[in-house]
C-alpha cells in the first residue's frame, strides 16, 4: 500500500516545531493548540463546536481506528482547524462509513499524523496552550510564524458569533440507540429555548428525550424574544472561547434569571456565572477528556465527566450569597457546577451529554425537567390562588 | 446433532446436579472485558478495556490481548461501559475489583455480558500494569473503608484514585504455552485455558507493541516471519490452520498476507478483527520490503554468512530503519533480514540516531506530572527516563512464567530491589511479565516494562550507566545474556559470566570435579546422533540424556536401551541448539538432595540441604522436598557440606549457588551446580526464616556475610516440606508420571515439628486430600512389590481396605495381607477404572516401567486426575504418603504463624 506521503508541520508561538506527515485537507490554519485525553470519540470531539479555532492533539496514539459514520456527528460540521495524532489507522467499525483521513479531507481539516504527540502535550502542559499554526502546504517556519503572528487568539474574542445558528430553528430528534436505531421521543410536556453557543447535538436530542419542546436560539437573540414564547426553562448550551466577551449573551441572561429555570452546560456556566457577577479565568491548558472526577457535592457522589473547557470560573469573585457551589473537579479542584435556588438556575462546566464519554451525569437533565416541573405548579398555584 | 447429542450426555454425566447448560453460541464475536471497581459509596471506575486479538472461543487467558479497546466508537464503548456498572451494582460488589466479559457481534454492535469476575483476576493485574492504576492495592483499600476520593493516585501524587485511567500508549499482552511438555495434548486452543504465563509489551503503536510483544515471549521467535512454517504448505492446510485455533495462528495470517489473501478471507477464516489483520499487514509488508533488498542487489550477496557492515547502508535508508523500529522491530530480525550481524545492524542504527527512548506510564495520558518512573521504550523524539546520578544497580527479571521458571525467581529479583533500597542504592528492575511483583511500579526505584533480550537490555544500560546487572536471580533467561551484556562491557556483578559458563560447560566442570577430587556420574557430550550412541554403550544403560543450557529439563530423558536412546534423541538435539546434548551414566533409585548456599568469595554459609521425596531422575522441581532431611546421618550430611563450600569457593560464588547432589549406595554423587538463584531460593528463604537472596543482593554489591550477620547455617527443628502443583487437569491426554523433563507449574509448602504432619499439611495444599480410611488400591512394579508389602501391611493395620492388581494382589497374599483382587483395564469389567469413576478408591499407588504396562496403567491415573483421588506414583512417595496417614490418624494437624517457628 503505497501512500503518498506529504510532510505537513506544527509550529507554535514559541518556537517550538514538530514535523510529521499530512493526513486530512491541504492547506494552512491557526489556532489554539490543544489536547484531549479521551481514548474514544474523536468524531464527536472534531464536531464540538466548542472546538471552533482550536487544533486538537489527541494523546491516545491510535486514532481512526473505527472510521466515522454519519450518526456520530455533534453539529453540522467539524470544527476543529487541525487535528494531530501519532498513529491514523486502517479503520474498522460495523458503522464506519469514511475513514478519518477523508472526512478530514472531505470537511477542510488538516490531518497532522507521525510526530511525538507525548512530547508536544507535555509541551502545552507546562507551557500553557497556545497558538500555533498547523500546515501541510508551506513548511518554513519564518513564514509560517509570520501568518501565525497576525493571529489574535482566543482571549477578549467573541467567536461564538461564528458557531451560533443564523436562524432559530425547532429540534426534533432524541437519542437514538445505535444498536436497535429506536429512537426515544416520548411526548413533549416542557417548552425549552435554547441558546446555541455552539451547541452540542446530544444535548438537544437529550432535551428532547426527555420530554422537551426544543426551541434553538441564535446567541443574540434577546431576552424579550425568549420570553415571549412562554417557556417553561431556558437552557444555555456550550460554545467556544473566551466567555468574558460573550457581553450580549451575559446580559441576555441577566434578564432571564428569576423570570425562567435556567440550565447551563459548560460555556453555559460560565455565561450564567458571569451574569451572577462572577469572574472567570483562562486555565493553563484547559480540561478536555472524558476521565475528569467531579464530586457533586451535594449528594458526596463522584462522577466521570466528559470535559471540555479553557476558561473557568472564579468562585471567589461569585459575591452573592445565594450561589452555591455544587460540583468541584477534583484533579484540581476548580469549579465544576454552581446553582442558584432562589433564582432557579443550575449549570455545571462540564458535560452531563457526554458523547464522549462516560454517562454518569444524566441525572442533570432530569434535574432540569424537575425544575421546570417545580416553578409550573408553583405557577399554577398561584395562578389558581 | 450427534456431537450435540454426545456433548449434552457427557455434560449430565459429569454434572453432580445432571443439569447442563445450553446458551446460544457467540463463537466467532468480539471479545472484550473492563476492569471495574466500586467502593462503599456506590462510586464506580472503569479501570481499563481490553479487547482480545482472538475471537470467543478461545479462553482469554489464552488470547492476545490489547488495551485499551480498539474497535469501539465511543457510543459502543459507553454503553459497555453502562452494562459494567449495572453488572457490579446488580452483582452487589460492595467495594474492590471485577472483571467483566463481553461478546460483541462484529456486523451489528449486538453485546452480551459472557462472564463476570467479582474479584480481582488475572486480567486485573495486566489491566493494573497497562495503566499504572494498582487494582489489588486500592481494592484493600476500599476493603476497610476508604472511599476513591480518600485515596491518591500513587502516580501523580496530587490527583484521586477515583478517576479512569487513560493511556497513551497500546499495550499487548501475549500468552506463554508449553505445548512441547505435554506431547499426547491437542495444541488447539479452547475454552479451557492452558497457557502458563504471559508477556506483555508497551509501545506507542499497537505495532510496535506487538513485535516487542513477541520477543518478549523468548521463544526464540523475533518476528511474524515464516521460518517455522512448512514451504510445502498447500493454500487449503493454510486455510485449516487459520480456521482452527492453534497457539501459533498469527504467524499463519503473516504468511496468508505474504500469499496475498485478502484481509476479508483472513478475517472470515480466523475471526480476527480486520483492524488488527491490516496492521499485521502493515508490519509483514514492511518486512518484505526490506527483505527484497538482498534480492535487488544481488552483487552484495555472495554467498558470505553475514555481510560487511558498510552494505548496511545501501540496503536500508536512516528512514527506513526508523520506520523498522517504530514498527517494533528488533535488531536481530533486521540484522536477519539484511544478512549483517546485529552488533553491526546496532551500530549502524546508533551511528544514524536511531536510538530508543523512553516514556512514562503514567495513568493520565501526560495531562499531570507523573513522580514514579515506570518507564517503557520507544523509536520517538523526546526521552522521560531522566536517569539519576546515584549509585544504581540494573537487575534483570525472569520473563514471561513458564515451566521451570516462574515465581520463584521473580521473588528473587523482588528481594534484589528491596536489598539494594535498604542499602541505598537505586535498583532498576528490567521485566516484562505483568503477573509478576518485580513489574509493580513500587518494588524497585525504577522499572523498565521491557523484554529480555540483548537489545532492549543495552538500551537501558546505555541510558542509565549502572554500577552493574545482575544477572543470577531471574532464572534462566537473564543468565543467557550475561555473555553477551559482559562482551558489551556490561560489568555483570556477583558470580562472574566465566563462573557461570564453568559451571554449564561440561567438559570444564568435569576438570574442575577430578581436580576437587569429587565424583560425578559418569558421563559424555555428543554433538551428533553416532556420538550419543557411543557415549551409552560407553556409559551403559540407563543413561540420562539431556540438551545443555536449557531450565526445567526440557527434553530430558532417562533411557534403559539403545531403541529408547533413538527415539528422544531427536528432540533432545532441537532443544540444545548449537550446545552439545550431554549423556549421563543414570543413577537408578538413587537419593536426591537439593543444596542451597550462599557465597560471598571467602565465607560460605548453606542455606538449607533438602532431602527429595521422590528418587532421582524425578526433576527436582516435580519432587517433594523435606528441610531438613529425614534419613541422612551426620556422616553424609557433613561431606554435603564440605563438597559444596569447597564447590562455592572454587567457582568464585558471590551470591548464590544450588548444587543437586545423589546418593547411591552410601556415595555422594554431584549431579548439577549452578551458581546463581535456584528455584527452592523462596522455599529455604522461608523454612529457615532468612532472606537468602536479600542477603545474596547486597553481597553482590560488595558487602560481606559477616557484615551481613549471616555466618551460621540455621538448623530449624521442625520440617519443611515442599510439594509440586500439576496442571494435568487442564490437559486431557497427558499422563500424570513423574520423570526427568519438569511439568509443575506451582508449589505448596507444609510445616510442622512432625515430618508426617507436614508432608500431610503440604499434600492437602496441593489438593491431594490423604483419606483416614477407606479402601487403598496398589498396582506397583515388580521392583516395586517387595518394598509395597510394607506400605500395606500398615494401611491394612489403620484400618484401610486393601485392592490391588493380580501381581500385586498375590504378592501381598503371600505376605497375609488381606487384599482384594481388582482387574486391569484389558481384564474386563469392572475394573480399577470403573471402582476410581464410582468413588470407591481413596488412594492410588502406582508404579510402572516399561511402555506397555505405561500404555496400559494410564487410564488409572488418568481417571484419578479427573476425580481427584490422590495417586502416588513412586515408592519414595508411598513411603512418605504412609507416613503422613499414620500422622493424620494419631494427632490433629496443628496451625501455628511461620514467625513462631523462627523463635
Amino acid at each position: 500500500m503505497a501512500k503518498k506521503q506529504t510532510k505537513a508541520v506544527l509550529l507554535l508561538e514559541d518556537g517550538a516545531i514538530f514535523e510529521g506527515t499530512s493526513f486530512g485537507a491541504e492547506g494552512q490554519r491557526c489556532g489554539e493548540v490543544v489536547f484531549n485525553t479521551s481514548m474514544t470519540g474523536y468524531q464527536e470531539i472534531t464536531t464540538d463546536p466548542s472546538y471552533h479555532e482550536q487544533i486538537i492533539t489527541m494523546t491516545y496514539p491510535l486514532i481512526g481506528n473505527v472510521g466515522t459514520n454519519p450518526r456520530d456527528w455533534e453539529s453540522r460540521k467539524v470544527y476543529a482547524r487541525g487535528f494531530i495524532v501519532k498513529e491514523n489507522c486502517i479503520p474498522s467499525n460495523f458503522r464506519s462509513k469514511k475513514s478519518l483521513s477523508d472526512y478530514l479531507k472531505k470537511n477542510n481539516v488538516i490531518g497532522l499524523e507521525g510526530i511525538d504527540t507525548r512530547a508536544l502535550v507535555k509541551h502545552i502542559r507546562t507551557q500553557g496552550a497556545m497558538r500555533g499554526i498547523i500546515s501541510s502546504t508551506e513548511l518554513e517556519a519564518k513564514k509560517l510564524q509570520k501568518k501565525l503572528q497576525e493571529y489574535p487568539g482566543l482571549v477578549g474574542r467573541d467567536i461564538v458569533r461564528d458557531v451560533t445558528c443564523k436562524k432559530p430553528y425547532h429540534w426534533e430528534e432524541g437519542v437514538v440507540d445505535i444498536l436497535s436505531n429506536q429512537q426515544f421521543k416520548p411526548p413533549k410536556k416542557y417548552k425549552v429555548v435554547a441558546f446555541d453557543y455552539g451547541a452540542k447535538y446530544n444535548i438537544l436530542r437529550l432535551l428532547r428525550s426527555h420530554g422537551c419542546e426544543v426551541y434553538v436560539v441564535p446567541a443574540q437573540t434577546l431576552a424579550k424574544e425568549v420570553l415571549s414564547r412562554k417557556p417553561d426553562g431556558v437552557f444555555l448550551s456550550n460554545g467556544p472561547g473566551d466567555p468574558a466577551a460573550v457581553s450580549y449573551a451575559i446580559e441576555t441572561v441577566q434578564q432571564l434569571l428569576g423570570k425562567v429555570p435556567i440550565f447551563g452546560i459548560c460555556l453555559g456556566h460560565q455565561l450564567l456565572a458571569l451574569a451572577l457577577g462572577a469572574k472567570t479565568y483562562k486555565l493553563k491548558f484547559g480540561h478536555r477528556g472524558a476521565n475528569h472526577p467531579v464530586k457533586n457535592l451535594q449528594t458526596k457522589q463522584i462522577e466521570i465527566t466528559c470535559q471540555n473547557h479553557g476558561f473557568c470560573v472564579d468562585m471567589d469573585s461569585l459575591k452573592r450569597k445565594d450561589v452555591e457551589l455544587t460540583h468541584i473537579n477534583l484533579n484540581d479542584n476548580t469549579v465544576e457546577g454552581i446553582r442558584c435556588v432562589g433564582l432557579a438556575a443550575f449549570a455545571v462546566q462540564y458535560h452531563p451529554e457526554a458523547s464522549p464519554g462516560p454517562h454518569d451525569s444524566n441525572y442533570l437533565f432530569q434535574q432540569f425537567i424537575e425544575m421546570m416541573e417545580q416553578c409550573k405548579t408553583k405557577k399554577q398555584r398561584q395562578k389558581s390562588r | 446433532m450427534a456431537e450435540y447429542k454426545d456433548y449434552i450426555r457427557r455434560g449430565l454425566d459429569t454434572s453432580p446436579a445432571h443439569s447442563v447448560l445450553v446458551e446460544e453460541s457467540v463463537l466467532g464475536w468480539k471479545e472484550f472485558e473492563l476492569e471495574v471497581m466500586r467502593d462503599k459509596k456506590d462510586n464506580v471506575v472503569i479501570v481499563c478495556s481490553i479487547e482480545n486479538l482472538d475471537p470467543m472461543g478461545i479462553h482469554t487467558g489464552d488470547s492476545i490481548t490489547v488495551a485499551p479497546a480498539q474497535t469501539l466508537t465511543d457510543k459502543e464503548y459507553q454503553i459497555m461501559r453502562d452494562a459494567a456498572i449495572k453488572v457490579i451494582r446488580a452483582i452487589g460488589v460492595e467495594t474492590g475489583g471485577s472483571n467483566i466479559q463481553f461478546a460483541v457481534h462484529p456486523d451489528n454492535g449486538k453485546l452480551y455480558v459472557i462472564e463476570m469476575n467479582p474479584r480481582v483476576s488475572r486480567s486485573s493485574a495486566l489491566a493494573s500494569k497497562a495503566t499504572g492504576f494498582p487494582i489489588a492495592k486500592i481494592a484493600s483499600l476500599l476493603a476497610v473503608g476508604y472511599t476513591l476520593d480518600e485515596i491518591s493516585n500513587d502516580i501523580t501524587k496530587k490527583t484521586p484514585a477515583c478517576f479512569e485511567p487513560t493511556i497513551d500508549y497500546c499495550v499487548v499482552k501475549w500468552p506463554r504455552f508449553t505445548f512441547e511438555k505435554f506431547p499426547g495434548t491437542s495444541p488447539l486452543l479452547t475454552i479451557q485455558m492452558k497457557s502458563v504465563g504471559e508477556a506483555m509489551a508497551i509501545g506507542r503503536t499497537f505495532k510496535e507493541a506487538f513485535g516487542k510483544a513477541i520477543r518478549s515471549l523468548e521463544i526464540d521467535r523475533y518476528s511474524l516471519d515464516g521460518r517455522h512454517i512448512d514451504k510445502n504448505l498447500s493454500s487449503a492446510q493454510l486455510k485449516d490452520k487459520l480456521r482452527l485455533n492453534y497457539w501459533d495462528k498469527i504467524w499463519y495470517v503473516a504468511e496468508a498476507i505474504r500469499r496475498k489473501m485478502a484481509i476479508d478471507e483472513i478475517c472470515n477464516l480466523t475471526k480476527i478483527d480486520p483492524w488488527f489483520l491490516n496492521n499485521i499487514k502493515d508490519i509483514v509488508q514492511f518486512e518484505e520490503k526490506i527483505k527484497s533488498r538482498l534480492d535487488k542487489n544481488p552483487q552484495i550477496n555472495l554467498g558470505a554468512k553475514y555481510l560487511a557492515p558498510q552494505f548496511i547502508a545501501g540496503l536500508v535508508s536512516s528512514i527506513e530503519l526508523r520506520k523498522a523500529k517504530e514498527y517494533g522491530f528488533s535488531d536481530k530480525y533486521l540484522a536477519t533480514l539484511l544478512k549483517v550481524k546485529e552488533q553491526d545492524l546496532r551500530k549502524h542504527r546508533q551511528e544514524l540516531g536511531i536510538n530508543a527512548v523512553y516514556k512514562t506510564v503514567d495513568t493520565c495520558g501526560a495531562e499531570f506530572e507523573a513522580t514514579t518512573p515506570y518507564l517503557y521504550s520507544t523509536f520517538e523524539k523526546e526521552c522521560e527516563a531522566n536517569p539519576s546520578g546515584r549509585k544504581k544497580v540494573v537487575i534483570l527479571g525472569g520473563g514471561p512464567n513458564r515451566i521451570g521458571q516462574g515465581i520463584e525467581f521473580d521473588y528473587c529479583c523482588v528481594h534484589a530491589a528491596f536489598a539494594l533500597r535498604e542499602i541505598g542504592v537505586e535498583s532498576i528492575m528490567v521485566n516484562c511479565n505483568p503477573e509478576t511483583v518485580s513489574t509493580d511500579y513500587d518494588t524497585s526505584d525504577r522499572l523498565y516494562f521491557e523484554p529480555l533480550t540483548f537489545e532492549d537490555v543495552m538500551s537501558i544500560v546505555e541510558k542509565e550507566n549502572p554500577y552493574g546487572v545482575i544477572v543470577q536471580f531471574g532464572g534462566q533467561t537473564p543468565l543467557k545474556l550475561a555473555v553477551p551484556l559482559e562482551g558489551a562491557g556490561v560489568k555483570i556483578i556477583g558470580t562472574s559470566p566465566d563462573s557461570i559458563d564453568l559451571a554449564e560447560d561440561r567438559k570444564r566442570f568435569n576438570k574442575l570435579v577430578k581436580k576437587l577430587k569429587l565424583r560425578q556420574p559418569a558421563g559424555g557430550t555428543a554433538l551428533t546422533y553416532q556420538e550419543t550412541f557411543k557415549a551409552a554403550d560407553k556409559l551403559g544403560y540407563p543413561v540420562l540424556v539431556r540438551p545443555s543450557f536449557v531450565l526445567g529439563g526440557r527434553a530430558m530423558d532417562i533411557v534403559y536401551d539403545e531403541q529408547e536412546l533413538k527415539d528422544c534423541v531427536a528432540e533432545a538435539f532441537e532443544a540444545s541448539g548449537e550446545h552439545p546434548v550431554l549423556i549421563d551414566k543414570f543413577l537408578d533409585d538413587a537419593l536426591e538432595l537439593d543444596v542451597d548456599a550462599i557465597s560471598d568469595g571467602k565465607t560460605v554459609v548453606i542455606g538449607g540441604i533438602m532431602e527429595h521425596i521422590e528418587q532421582a531422575g524425578i526433576h527436582s522441581g516435580d519432587s517433594a522436598c523435606c528441610l531438613p532431611p529425614v534419613s541422612l546421618d551426620k556422616k553424609i550430611l557433613a561431606e554435603i557440606r564440605r563438597q559444596t563450600k569447597l564447590l562455592a569457593l572454587a567457582l568464585k560464588v558471590k551470591g548464590l549457588m544450588n548444587i543437586q547432589f545423589a546418593i547411591k549406595d552410601g556415595q555422594l554423587y554431584i549431579l548439577e551446580v549452578n551458581p546463581r538463584a535456584s528455584r527452592t531460593v523462596p522455599f529455604v528463604s522461608k523454612a529457615i526464616g532468612v532472606p537468602l537472596a536479600k542477603l545474596a543482593a547486597k553481597v553482590m554489591v560488595g558487602m560481606t556475610l559477616g557484615e551481613l550477620g549471616f555466618t551460621k547455617e540455621v538448623h530449624p527443628d521442625y520440617y519443611s516440606v515442599k510439594e509440586a502443583v500439576f496442571p494435568f487437569s487442564k490437559f486431557p491426554g497427558v499422563d500424570t508420571l513423574l520423570g526427568p523433563e519438569m511439568l509443575s507449574t506451582g508449589e505448596v509448602m507444609g510445616l510442622s515439628d512432625d515430618f508426617g504432619i507436614a508432608y500431610a499439611k503440604s499434600q492437602i495444599a496441593a489438593g491431594n486430600s490423604l483419606p483416614t480410611a477407606g479402601n487403598v488400591l496398589f498396582s506397583v512394579k515388580d521392583s516395586d512389590k517387595k518394598t509395597a508389602v510394607g506400605f500395606a501391611r500398615k494401611l491394612h493395620e489403620m484400618g484401610f481396605k486393601i485392592i490391588a492388581t493380580k501381581g500385586t494382589c498375590i504378592e501381598f497374599i503371600h505376605n497375609n495381607i488381606p487384599s482384594e483382587f481388582a482387574l486391569k483395564m484389558s481384564e474386563g469389567r469392572p475394573n480399577i477404572v470403573d471402582s476410581i469413576i464410582n468413588g470407591e478408591i481413596g488412594l492410588i499407588i502406582n508404579t510402572t516401567i516399561g511402555k506397555q504396562s505405561i500404555r496400559d496403567s494410564f487410564s488409572i491415573r488418568r481417571s484419578a486426575i479427573e476425580r481427584c483421588v490422590p495417586y502416588v506414583t513412586t515408592m519414595r512417595g508411598a513411603e512418605a504418603t504412609v507416613l503422613a496417614i499414620e500422622a493424620l490418624k494419631q494427632r490433629k494437624i496443628n496451625v501455628k504463624p511461620i514467625q513462631l517457628y523462627y523463635r
